[in-house]
């Protein structure tokens, strides 16, 4: 259940950023997150009501915005997207493709806020 | 009249925090010279009987100075265990966290005179999953599994592989017994994570851990020069 502490991070960062917007009342924390981040969507979501209860967030809900995983294909040259991460192959030519470019984020990337 | 909501553009990683403290502790252990490795595994796959015989070989046929840092989610048993080998060990003990992380790693090495070590290893909380996220500052991060776990961990957690260096497979000594198929384990790490480099280590024997010590003291070579 490392997804709480993740939650608690969440809202330690939308915090921060809200403190810059004024008293804007967020509705909703968006969240970009890759395949490799370690992050289960299903876990998170109920960690973060748990979390978010007798905060300033109580009312807030979180948006996910998935990742896809990319990695830099050595035979194409390329970033090319891959076929799964328990298969670290290029999606075009099939060739092993370890360095991921894309995947691992976790990041608020937007605050949804009134006024 | 209501405003309509508006979306606010930010860009805040979630970690950073745990980021920080971790590229702190980095750059604390590179000027102290010392070489930090840290240990992932699910439970019982062999990382405390690993670990202690790592450190006994270290401290007394190399004549190195090692010290552990073991995380534990209640009990010390760990913790008292590795003190066997003679190295300073220091526990931490997680409560129901499943994980340890950098600030933890932090807080733990209070006090300790880290120019005074070669090596330190962080023992995490045996746990596949939730250990992945989070940076704890070291050098190298090893993952365990046993002959006795399956061929197919690699493919269960695949997150995990990704984010350590080598993937360590632990008591060989079993593995006729449990008909380990040690081809389908290296086609899993290879299919999750080609090229990462893999070793066959009995803790119980020690079949196996001249080769992995070879390699760390390169990799030690190589990250302090």
């Amino acid at each position: 259940m490392h997804e709480l502490s993740i939650a608690l991070a969440i809202l330690d960062a939308a915090s921060e950023e809200a403190a810059r917007l004024d008293g804007a009342r967020v509705l909703a924390i968006h969240l970009r997150f890759g395949p490799l981040s370690g992050v289960v969507e299903e876990a998170l979501r109920s960690a973060f009501e748990l979390a978010r209860e007798g905060t300033p967030f109580g009312e807030t809900s979180l948006v996910f915005e998935a990742v896809p995983l990319v990695a830099f294909c050595p035979s194409c040259d390329a970033e090319r997207p891959v076929a799964s991460i328990r298969h670290l192959r290029c999606a075009e030519c099939g060739g092993p493709a370890s360095h991921v470019v894309r995947g691992r984020e976790l990041e608020v990337v937007a605050l949804e806020v009134e006024p | 009249m209501t405003t309509p909501p508006r979306l606010v553009q930010v860009r805040h990683r979630v970690l950073k925090q745990n980021d920080l403290v971790a590229r702190g502790l980095r750059s604390r252990f590179r000027e102290a010279g010392v070489y930090v490795v840290s240990l992932v595994s699910g439970p019982g796959s062999g990382k405390t009987a690993f670990l202690e015989r790592v450190l006994t070989t270290l401290r007394v046929r190399d004549g190195l100075r090692v010290a552990a840092l073991v995380g534990d989610l209640a009990t010390d048993n760990d913790a008292r265990r590795l003190a066997r080998s003679r190295a300073p060990v220091r526990q931490i003990t997680t409560g129901t966290v499943c994980h340890l992380d950098a600030a933890m790693v932090s807080a733990a090495l209070d006090g300790w005179r880290l120019e005074e070590l070669d090596y330190l290893f962080i023992e995490n909380v045996g746990n596949l999953v939730c250990p992945s996220t989070f940076d704890l500052g070291e050098d190298l991060r090893l993952v365990l599994f046993s002959v006795t776990e399956g061929e197919d961990k690699p493919l269960k957690y695949p997150t995990i592989f990704h984010t350590a260096d080598e993937a360590i497979i632990t008591k060989t000594d079993l593995a006729p017994a449990v008909e380990f198929d040690a081809e389908a384990a290296h086609r899993g790490v290879e299919s999750v994570r080609p090229g990462m480099a893999i070793f066959e280590v009995s803790a119980k024997t020690g079949e196996g851990l001249d080769r992995w010590l070879d390699a760390l003291s390169a990799r030690r070579s190589g990250a302090l020069g």
